[in-house]
């Protein structure tokens, strides 16, 4: 086993990203992610990749269609507001269906909002990412590890399904040190080829990277393509991880930084008598709908926990309506994160006598 | 004998759907020719605007990408960056350009990125239906300065190649004119220059073409040759702004 060492999330997303042979990176800077470019700009050089600092997080989105349409791993990182600047590069991206990794460190909005953790950007990342009929393949880590784990995959299901893929966490993700492993490390040269790459049309028909189809019946049927692969990734890719769902009365659901914190207020809980279960989405797109669907059979009591004024919620009521399960909710915003004796005292109000 | 409508091997069978009198066919053209007289059509990647000449990438018979709106420097720039061996270009018009992708191109230069952009200058924004472009004359009138552009209200026309010549990463930056013989031969020369300096690895080479848009200047083809001569050439004075390594 690699040897585990003391890392940043943001640092350890960037040494990620260069195991899995990515070797182009484009960005601008913005609290709360900047050690993950700074760490590429040296990094990147060491291994013969380029780093570029862009003019703009538009800039930057749009030289990142510009390298995945030349046939290369390349990512972008940035927080919040700079997502909401490389949605144009992202809805082109999804249209020409080109490979990119897109991290988003998500801080407290709207506008400039705070540089403090949060998770409102998951309508943008899930739902209204940018104009048009897309999806975005999203992977929310809860850990350093994970986020390491998860960023390699991101590359390789970027490739699986010539899809833009976002890694979704949040400043506390990006900010905190926890020992890493790196197991899997890619060469950039043994990838697979990309024969739709327009790297020179050496002896072979024109390549064209484009989203463009003036003819409405064409781009219906593309749209059509496009919903075929996020409909092939609803039924493939779906990740949670899931505790005492076996026993529990209430089932809490949260990702990332809330899921951490409602694992400690789940024990608490367990502690005082309270049986609790927690299913953690690791894919936000696609959503594990089923899983939260089949615990509704049984479970009349959700809890959602969110660093938002709720937008997750929305899905997991979705999921459990069939059943008519109650959908309860607990969320802090604007950067502050929610404790764990708060969600105790959401899941006694829930709870009540026990 | 020389056969002088030949096609170049560079351009694909595609019948151009430019509007009779347009002059970005030429302007095609003669980046087509330049592509096959130095054999570079196998190693090209060019980026196509959004604007008029969107389709380009139907046009050029070499590996092409289609970018959004002012933003094919950046395209071009992340291309480069994957394949700094081959040679990249930007096609763009004035709205594309000189509007909403001035930061873009700004950038690009300043950068000395080494890629060629053709910046095709028509004073208007021809797909849209004649909007005012941020290169439209004093006094012209589009559909969005009906009264004519009023420099109070919209400011004076901008000049691209002007400001971009003052930029380090700048090496090479002309401004020429395809309404008449005279002009599109200097016209092709100066594309030939600037992919030649690409080649030569000498940074951000970028040709002004001053071209026609009859449609929406409202005029026949024969006058907006002339409108051109008259009106732009004076405020766009076609000349050699900066070549780097001459003179500095
Ligand atoms: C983000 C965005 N804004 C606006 C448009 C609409 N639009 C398409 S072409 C164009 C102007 C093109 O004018 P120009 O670059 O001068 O090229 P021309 O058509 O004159 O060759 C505009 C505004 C768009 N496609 N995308
Ligand atoms: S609208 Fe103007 S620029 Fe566009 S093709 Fe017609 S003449 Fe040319």
């Amino acid at each position: 086993m690699a040897k585990k060492i003391l890392m940043k999330g943001n640092e350890a997303i960037a040494e990620a990203a260069v195991k899995a042979g990515c070797r182009y990176f484009f960005g601008y800077p913005i609290t709360p992610q900047n050690e993950l470019p700074a760490y590429l700009s040296w990094r990147l050089p060491e291994v013969g990749g380029v780093f570029l600092q862009a003019e703009s997080e538009v800039a930057a989105s749009n030289m990142v269609y510009g390298a995945a349409g030349a046939g290369a791993r390349v990512m972008t990182s940035s927080s919040s507001p700079g997502i909401s600047l490389k949605a144009e590069g992202i809805s082109y991206i999804a249209g020409a269906e080109l490979p990119a990794v897109i991290v988003n460190m998500m801080r407290g909005g709207p506008g400039l909002g705070g540089i403090q953790p949060a998770q409102s950007d998951y309508f943008q990342a899930t739902k209204g990412m940018a104009h048009g009929d897309f999806r975005l393949f999203v992977l929310a880590p809860s850990s350093v590890q994970e986020a390491v784990d998860l960023t390699i995959d991101a590359f390789e299901l970027a490739d699986k399904y010539r899809n833009p893929v976002l890694l979704l966490a949040d400043g506390m993700i990006g900010q905190m040190m926890e020992p890493v492993s790196f197991e899997r490390s890619i060469d950039p040269d043994d990838l697979p080829d990309k024969p739709w790459a327009t790297d020179g049309a050496e002896g072979r028909e024109k390549n064209i990277i484009n989203s463009l189809s003036l003819d409405p019946a064409e781009l219906e049927k593309h749209n059509q393509k496009l919903k075929e692969k996020y409909d092939q990734m609803e039924k493939e890719e779906v990740r949670y991880e899931t505790y005492y769902l076996d026993d529990a009365d209430i089932v809490i659901v949260a990702y990332g930084t809330s899921a951490r914190i409602s694992l400690s207020a789940m024990e608490l809980a367990r502690e005082e008598g309270y049986k609790v279960g927690l299913i953690r989405p690791i894919t936000l797109f696609p959503f594990p709908k089923e899983i939260i669907a089949k615990t509704s059979e049984k479970i009349d009591d959700f809890l959602t926990v969110e660093m938002s004024t709720g937008q997750m919620v929305e899905d997991v009521e979705l999921a459990v309506c069939a059943n008519n399960s109650s959908v309860h909710f607990y969320g802090r915003t604007g950067g502050m994160i929610p404790t764990p004796e708060e969600i105790l005292a959401e899941i006694k109000k829930i709870g009540g006598g026990k | 004998m020389q056969v002088v409508a030949k096609k170049p091997d560079s351009l694909t069978d595609k019948d151009f759907h430019y509007c009779p009198g347009c002059t970005h066919g030429i302007i095609h053209r003669l980046v087509a020719e330049v592509m096959d007289e130095l054999d570079i059509r196998e190693k090209t990647i060019g980026i196509a605007p959004v604007g008029c000449s969107v389709l380009a990438y139907e046009y050029f018979d070499c590996d092409m990408q289609e970018a959004s709106h002012g933003r094919a420097p950046a395209v071009a720039t992340g291309v480069k960056r994957v394949h700094p061996d081959k040679v990249v270009f930007t096609y763009q018009g004035d709205g594309d350009l000189a509007s909403i992708g001035t930061a873009e191109i700004v950038h690009a230069a300043n950068r000395g990125e080494n890629i060629t952009t053709i910046f095709v200058n028509n004073a208007i924004y021809g797909m849209t239906g004649g909007q005012m472009a941020p290169t439209t004359l004093l006094g012209q009138k589009t559909t969005t300065s009906p009264a004519g552009r009023k420099k109070d209200i919209a400011g004076s026309p901008i000049k691209i190649s002007e400001m971009l010549a003052v930029l380090d990463g700048a090496a090479y930056i002309e401004r020429v004119s395809v309404h008449d013989v005279k002009h599109i031969i200097k016209a092709k020369k100066a594309i030939k220059k600037a992919f030649k300096m690409q080649l030569e690895g000498k940074g951000f080479t970028m040709i002004e073409v001053l071209s026609t848009c009859p449609t929406n200047w409202g005029i026949e083809p024969v006058e907006a040759l002339k409108w051109l001569e008259e009106n732009m050439i004076p405020i766009y004075k076609p000349q050699v702004l900066k070549e780097a390594g001459e003179g500095e």
